[in-house]
């Protein structure tokens, strides 16, 4: 286990003269967990796309440090899981060449396919491994997301809305993921649901007043 | 080195893409069909000088280069797939990818364009293989440079086919009357000593477009 | 700011009334008569209006890159309204320069077009603020609009030294100073301008410096107004 921790400093981010938040602080150290909470359109997926370093906040400073070295911001790729019902994959390759074709850009490294398939596997998707995504239902792609989120064993991984358009068979495997998520690096989850939110030992809210 | 590697990766998934897909190839083959077969019906049984030859060349490549390179960002924009590959790689090693991805699909269009002219126009022949070789490789490096930077400012504009040319042109003429003129040196025959000038701008263009795009990618890609 | 108004205003008008009115004689006496250039006779008054123009619009290019580099580094709006304003006023000099240019051509050479290099030049910089208006107009969130305009601008910015510098040394054309001009670099460049015309003309240059650094200003505040003015969006 990685030794990690994130840290948000007073951040907050404007958008076409519209305040979404400000001053968010929060730190986790690993192992732990996050919970970002608030209704529709507090800003909870802004944040994390800040968290990820996708978008740059208005105000404020994020930072993510492993094994006692901050991560700059373009190499935060290589230590961040992100699962959306957002997130897009490529519906005209399979699941495990989604797999292998987003881990060889972010690690230069070909995946074995023996770690493909016990991800797949656990996902549930082992049967439909050269299926491509653009046939999958919504639930199945959510899964397979799930997948190429975990290939390099994030750091951090951070699920916005992480039971959509899932059954309960898919929602027990998640639950098994953030757990597994929170015992050995940091997990960060954004969500409306109680349920969800209760999975993390923190919480903070956003939300206007 | 893990840095060629991934970039090669981005390179290898489109190239996989286009394959599967054939998005770009299809526009551009059309594209190029379309335009060759309108100029031979106006020009009738005209057959153009050598400059006009190199102007003609050059023009088509412009717009089928224009019709198919922006696809490269406005796909995954389309597709919403770019959030995927910014959490999935650096703007540098992306950049580099479709740079190369972009050099590929633009030599291979200007050589498809050669072989169809030499077959249609009579006129069209290629006296100095030097100049022209050099001129293909340098015009594709350097129309790549560009345009690949500014697919990806159009992509993130949400503005799609009509603000691509107008963007592109003015960015493009440097080279544009460049490759016509030592184009038209090497259909006339002429010694490659009177092309090194020419050379020099189009290196000249590459160097300055490859590592100023390379700098400002970063504050396109991300917000 | 209201000294440079003011000296901007009289500059400009003397130039105005110098370069118009002062008789070109063959052997001038003082100050108040121009020497006959060869060649050129009364239409070298155009250089008074032509030079100034071209020299302001690029100023106002650079300026307009250099602080759309600087909205990059600080995310500060007010960088965005001075590269916007900038680029505003350098899209005005540009038609003047253009419009001047092609009077010169057509006393000069006979048609108001000839796409030499410095005349295709001036028109590929009036594309370039075309477009990066048009860039402008396409985007609806500020801080995405102020951050690609940037870049663009400074991605054009890069190809100007290709047609101010280097076309015109390839492909031979009408300018004064173009490869191919038997006189030379030209009036300008070699300074055979006599000091009564020199006078004019560096008046003429700092004149129209000085109007741009004033129109800017008013831009500038103007704009600045405005966007305090506006009500949010969303």
């Amino acid at each position: 286990m990685r030794s990690s921790s994130v840290k948000l400093d007073s951040v907050s981010k404007r958008f076409n003269r519209r305040t979404i938040f400000e001053k968010v602080s929060a730190s986790v150290n690993a192992p732990g967990s996050l919970a970002i909470t608030g209704r529709n359109g507090s800003g909870k997926s802004t944040l994390v796309k800040i968290l990820a370093g996708v978008l740059s906040a208005t105000e404020g400073k994020v930072s993510l440090t492993v094994d006692g070295h901050e991560i700059p911001r373009e190499l935060l790729y290589q230590q961040v899981g992100f699962v959306s019902p957002y997130l897009m994959l490529y519906d005209e390759f399979s699941a495990a060449e989604n797999i292998r074709l987003l881990e060889s850009m972010r690690s230069g490294k070909r995946a074995a396919d023996t770690e493909i398939d016990s991800l797949l596997d656990m996902v549930g998707l082992a049967h439909r491994r050269n299926d491509r995504i653009g046939t999958f239902s919504s639930g199945m792609k959510q899964r397979a997301k799930y997948a190429v989120a975990l290939i390099h064993r994030p750091a951090m991984l951070i699920l916005d809305e992480p039971t959509s358009n899932l059954d309960a068979e898919g929602i027990a495997i998640v639950r098994g993921v953030a757990e597994r998520q929170s015992t050995s690096g940091i997990l960060i989850v954004a969500t409306n649901d109680s349920e969800e939110a209760g999975w993390c030992s923190q919480q903070i809210p956003l939300g206007i007043g | 080195m893990s840095v060629r590697a991934q970039i090669g990766a981005v390179v290898v998934k489109d190239v996989r893409s286009e394959v599967r897909n054939r998005y770009a190839i299809n526009a551009l083959v059309m594209f190029v069909v379309t335009a060759v077969a309108t100029i031979l019906f106006a020009l009738r049984s005209e057959q153009p000088g050598p400059a006009t030859l190199a102007g003609m060349y050059w023009v088509v490549i412009f717009f089928s280069a224009m019709s198919g390179l922006a696809r490269i960002f406005v796909s995954e924009e389309e597709r919403g797939t770019a959030l995927t590959l910014q959490l999935t790689t650096s703007p540098g090693i992306l950049f580099a990818g479709k740079l190369a991805v972009n050099t590929g699909l633009t030599l291979l269009l200007t050589l498809s364009v050669s072989a169809l002219y030499i077959v249609t126009f009579p006129g069209f022949v290629i006296r100095s293989p030097d100049i022209f070789a050099l001129t293909v490789l340098l015009g594709s490096i350097g129309f790549s440079a560009s345009a690949t930077i500014l697919a990806a400012i159009i992509a993130k504009a949400n503005s799609r086919g009509t603000l691509y040319p107008v963007l592109s042109f003015p960015i493009l003429i440097p080279l544009l009357m460049t490759v016509m003129n030592a184009t038209e040196k090497a259909l006339e025959g002429a010694a490659f000593i009177e092309a090194v000038g020419d050379m020099q701008v189009l290196v000249g263009y590459c160097l300055i477009m490859i590592a100023g795009s390379f700098l400002l990618f970063d504050y396109v890609w991300n917000d | 700011m209201n000294y440079i108004r003011m000296s901007a205003i009289v500059i400009i008008t003397y130039v105005l009334i110098s370069g118009i009115a002062i008789p070109i004689v063959p052997q001038p006496q003082g100050w108040f008569e121009f020497p006959v250039i060869p060649g050129l006779e009364e239409k070298a008054r155009n250089i008074f209006f032509h030079v100034p123009t071209a020299w302001t619009t690029v100023v106002a290019f650079l300026v307009s890159m250099w602080y759309g580099l600087r909205y990059l580094r600080t995310r500060n709006m007010d960088d965005d309204l001075k590269s916007e304003a900038s680029a505003g006023l350098g899209f005005m000099f540009c038609v003047l320069a253009t419009i001047t240019g092609a009077l010169w051509a057509k006393f000069n050479w006979g048609s108001f077009w000839n796409w030499d290099p410095r005349e295709t030049s001036i028109f590929i910089l009036l594309l370039i603020y075309g477009a990066y208006f048009a860039l402008r107009s396409a985007i609806e969130v500020e801080e995405t609009r102020a951050r690609l305009s940037a870049v663009y601008a400074t991605l054009a910015g890069l190809t100007v030294p290709f047609f101010i510098f280097v076309l015109p040394r390839i492909v031979s054309g009408l300018h004064p100073g173009a490869k191919g001009d038997p006189e030379g670099a030209g009036p300008v460049v070699e300074f055979k301008m006599s000091p009564s015309m020199l006078v004019v003309f560096i008046l003429g240059l700092i004149g129209f410096n000085l109007l741009y650094v004033w129109l800017l200003n008013v831009r500038v505040r103007t704009a600045r107004l405005e966007y305090r003015r506006s009500t949010p969006q969303g």
